[in-house]
């Protein structure tokens, strides 16, 4: 291999180290840390806070689709099917 | 002389350098590591006791964590338990708000030391991994123990056993 292409490969790897090391600071600046979880712990961001107001919607949704039960499965938590 | 390709590959060299360490996170604060001083840590909403020779329990809250409010009459009954014996309970809160902070404590008039980190200098450089998330340092000061989350008795029981484990230790020379 000559120097030029070394020189090119060498590039071409910095570069990609580059993308990659923005990609990761990126993703560590945006993760919302634990203690800065107020809002989300805030009761209007539960989205079952009006049981009444999702019983609603559901019928409403389950007619217009003809899908009842479609929302969700029976069954426990584990993630199967 | 330094050739353009060659200036451009140190630049790019040193913005990949740059872009994948540079905006890191400290390191979490583990058992076996030195814990952040409080005293100098910019803690407001209360006095920052003397510790120096103490077992510590230093327990990250906040008024809008339901296992946070659990957790204190548990802490207020290891403080009332332990502190004739060197235990000292340090409630340190990450609430954004001072009267959140206020109201909280004024309802449940915790009976050991309650601090607000406003500015998240102190959690900040701990990392809490959960909320809450408390820890034990020995009398010379060192984390050794590490409780993320609180579960109740079985938390109780475990903070119970080491907290007895620390106190029976010996105090490091002055």
């Amino acid at each position: 291999m000559n120097a030029s292409r070394l020189k090119l490969a060498l590039l071409a790897a910095l570069g990609a180290a580059a993308l990659l090391g923005c990609g990761c600071s990126t993703t560590a600046g945006a993760r919302v840390r634990p203690w800065q979880r107020a809002a989300l712990a805030d009761e209007t961001m539960n989205p079952d806070r009006d049981p009444l107001g999702t019983a609603m919607s559901e019928h409403v949704y389950f007619s217009r689709e003809a899908a009842s039960g479609g929302r969700g499965v029976g069954g426990s938590g584990c993630g199967c099917n | 002389m330094v050739t353009p390709k060659a200036r451009s590959i140190c630049i790019l060299g040193a913005a990949g350098l740059f872009a994948a360490f540079g905006g890191r996170l400290p390191a979490q604060v583990v058992p076996g590591g030195a814990f952040p001083a409080l005293a100098s840590a910019g803690l407001a909403g209360g006095t920052v006791p003397d510790t120096a020779g103490r077992v510590v329990l230093v327990d990250f809250w906040a008024s809008w964590c339901a296992p946070c409010k659990a957790s204190f009459p548990a802490y207020s009954r290891l403080q009332s338990a332990y502190a004739a014996r060197g235990l000292t309970v340090v409630a340190v809160s990450v609430d954004d708000s001072p009267a959140a902070y206020a109201a909280f404590v004024a309802k449940l008039k915790p009976s050991f030391v309650t601090v607000h980190d406003a500015d998240h200098k102190l959690v900040g450089a701990v990392q809490v991994p959960t909320m809450p998330t408390s820890y034990l340092l020995d009398r010379a000061g060192k984390v050794r123990f590490m409780h993320p989350g609180f579960h109740g008795d079985s938390t109780e029981r475990e903070l119970r056993k080491e907290i007895e484990a620390l106190l029976d230790e010996k105090a490091p020379a002055p």
